[in-house]
């Protein structure tokens, strides 16, 4: 299991594009990864759930992992959010 | 005269004969459904069909507006195949035994309420894309295809709103204006009015009870204003505005071949910068000396793996063609870890402005360099290319780039594959390191180009983007100029000429300083070239 914390950098949120871009991303993995925000927790495999959790500027999110590629998925999932979100 | 208010959306005063566009909401049918999993194999089919139809206006997208801007038909496909979505329909067609659309347009009104219901109007907005992506997905059902708006006269398009994928086609036919009852400034009509360059106004709530088709209308897509059936004195006040928007155009269209010279006869060249080959025309059109910077990123981002030698080589030929012998120059790639290339798998960086981009990749990962290197020494056989080095800080550097070079140049001659043997290599200015060592690296190299944006932000240690910084933020600052003072001082006592291709070179308030530091070329975005070059022409 994998966990990693991060305080939402952008302006503009966790809105449709990033979203998008993340469940792009986490879809290649086949652990299964969770989003918590805002006292929710969401399937950072799907889009709908990720974008009802409101995430916004300042809000902080915790992305849990689990499964056999969590190592992989982690660090890309990681990278994927700092540099974007 | 009848005077509408909307949103300005997109900027523009256009005149012209209204059409109005009719949806025609059909009506949804709903029916009972014995073979529940046949239906399933319905909605199924349908659902891939809309997948693929948004796939090919994605791509057809990304030739008319910019990555960004398109992505909103990727996001469409990825909700259409997002599994909440799915299993609520089969749900429905399951455990209710009715037919797909009805399942769907339920399962869109639930969706939808999801977000009407959020604090955000962007949020608010998102339930307009669950709506459309539900009617595309019933359109596409036992598979029909959706009928396209094809309009094919200068006209101004009135309708209650439209979907992302009925804006992207305006371009190819010939609307001139947009009016929508509907959306806002963060609706994608307003987004990609803009990226298209249609005036735009949106959120008229009561455009469709008083549109009417042929009527003439002026609209004004910065403040909003509709003016349905304009009187005299509306059509000669807007026709002058328009008028003199046209004359300005015109104003600069006259220093098109005229040399940048001033008064008394100092010269200086103007260049282009462009991001990637679409620019060429805007560069041509505006008459630009040479491209200052031909930025090779493109070719990197936007992309599943790595380009090839080939893929590369196309693009540089083109440049180098079309250019037809006025100066280009390429630089090599600067991409880091906050540019989106993921099939790189560069390690997370806390600093990415700070870490591991540009030249520190190329030295690091010859492999990645090398092949850039050959695609453009190959494609400088086509025309007048020059290299140019991002991210420089020594002269160390500049030496270990100059080994590598000097073998993709032996492997080239033995594979007896033509290039300019003469061809020139330059570095970016961008670090105050190399601002500072500028005499010592000019020894090195046959020219430099001053990057200002990153030479600014790592000089006053300030983020340009960062919005808490307002004012502290000075662009202008003393620093900047005496570095940019010194380097070209080093530069010309080493017999080697200095560009400034950063934003700062078409700050027009600094044009006289530049001309006065013997700066010897600008290079700005094509679309300052004229602006910047009446600005030369009017100095003493």
């Amino acid at each position: 299991m994998k966990i990693f914390t991060y305080t939402i950098k952008d302006d503009k949120g966790l809105h449709a594009r990033p979203a998008g871009l993340l469940v792009k991303e986490a879809k290649m993995f086949n652990s299964k990864i969770t989003i918590e925000a805002n006292d929710k927790i969401a399937d950072l495999k799907r889009i709908f759930a990720i974008m009802s959790l409101g995430v916004k500027f300042g809000t902080p999110i915790t992305i849990t992992i689990d499964g056999e590629d969590e190592e992989a998925a982690a660090i890309a999932l990681e990278y994927h959010i700092r540099t974007n979100l | 005269m009848l005077l509408l208010k909307g949103d300005g959306a997109s900027c523009g005063i256009v005149i012209g004969q209204l059409v109005v566009y009719n949806h025609c909401p059909n009506q949804i049918p709903h029916y009972s459904i014995e073979e529940t999993e046949n239906e399933i194999k319905r909605f199924q089919k349908a659902r891939q069909n809309a997948i693929s139809a948004l796939q090919n206006i994605y791509i057809n997208a990304l030739t008319e507006v910019s990555e960004e801007n398109a992505a909103i038909f990727e996001v469409q496909q990825m909700m259409l195949d997002d599994l909440d979505y799915i299993n609520a329909i089969e749900d429905i067609i399951r455990l209710q035994k009715v037919n797909t659309e009805y399942a769907v347009n339920i399962t869109a009104k639930k969706f939808a309420e999801i977000f009407t219901h959020m604090e955000e109007e962007y949020m608010i907005c998102r339930a307009r894309d669950v709506h459309d992506i539900s009617n595309k997905l019933i359109s596409c059902l036992d598979g029909k295809k959706t009928k396209q708006i094809y309009i094919d006269k200068p006209v101004i398009l009135a309708a209650d709103d439209l979907t992302p994928s009925e804006i992207i086609q305006l371009k190819s036919g010939k609307v001139i204006g947009l009016i929508t009852a509907q959306g806002s400034a963060n609706s994608h009509t307003a987004i990609l009015a803009q990226a298209l360059g249609i005036p735009a106004v949106t959120a008229v709530t009561n455009l469709l009870t008083n549109a009417i088709d042929n009527m003439t209308v002026i609209m004004d897509g910065s403040n909003g204003s509709i003016y349905l059936d304009p009187d005299e004195k509306t059509l000669t006040s807007m026709s002058e505005k328009i008028d003199c928007k046209h004359h300005r155009e015109k104003q600069l269209e006259e220093l098109k071949g005229k040399p940048n010279i001033t008064q008394s006869g100092l010269k200086i060249k103007l260049g282009a910068n462009i991001s990637s080959t679409k620019d060429l025309i805007a560069v041509l059109e505006n008459d630009a000396d040479s491209i200052g910077l031909f930025r090779s990123e493109f070719l990197y981002l936007n992309n599943k793996k790595l380009p090839t030698e080939e893929e590369q080589f196309a693009s540089y030929k083109i440049v180098a063609e079309t250019m037809a012998g006025k100066p280009v120059v390429i630089r090599t790639l600067d991409i880091g870890a906050d540019k989106n290339a993921p099939y790189l798998k560069f390690p997370p960086e806390y600093n990415p402005a700070m870490g591991y981009r540009g030249i520190r990749i190329c030295l690091k990962q010859p492999e990645i360099f090398t092949v850039q290197l050959r695609a453009i020494l190959r494609a400088s056989a086509f025309g007048n290319i020059s290299i140019m080095l991002p991210m420089i800080t020594s002269v160390q550097e500049v030496q270990d780039v100059k080994i590598i070079f000097a073998s993709v140049k032996t492997s080239l001659l033995q594979e007896k594959i033509s290039f300019d043997k003469n061809i020139k290599l330059g570095i970016m200015i961008e670090t105050p390191a190399a601002a500072i060592i500028s005499d010592d690296l000019a020894k090195e190299v046959d020219f430099f180009s001053i990057g200002t944006n990153d030479l600014t932000q790592y000089t006053l240690a300030m983020d340009r983007q960062n919005p808490n910084l307002g004012s502290f933020f000075n662009p202008h600052h003393k620093a900047i100029i005496r570095l940019i003072a010194q380097t070209v001082e080093n530069a010309h006592k080493n017999g080697i000429w200095v560009g400034i291709c950063g934003e700062l070179a078409s700050d027009t308030s600094l044009t006289k300083t530049f001309l006065d530091l013997g700066i010897d070329e600008l290079s700005v975005s094509p679309y300052s070239v004229l602006a910047v070059r009446e600005k030369i022409r009017s100095l003493e």
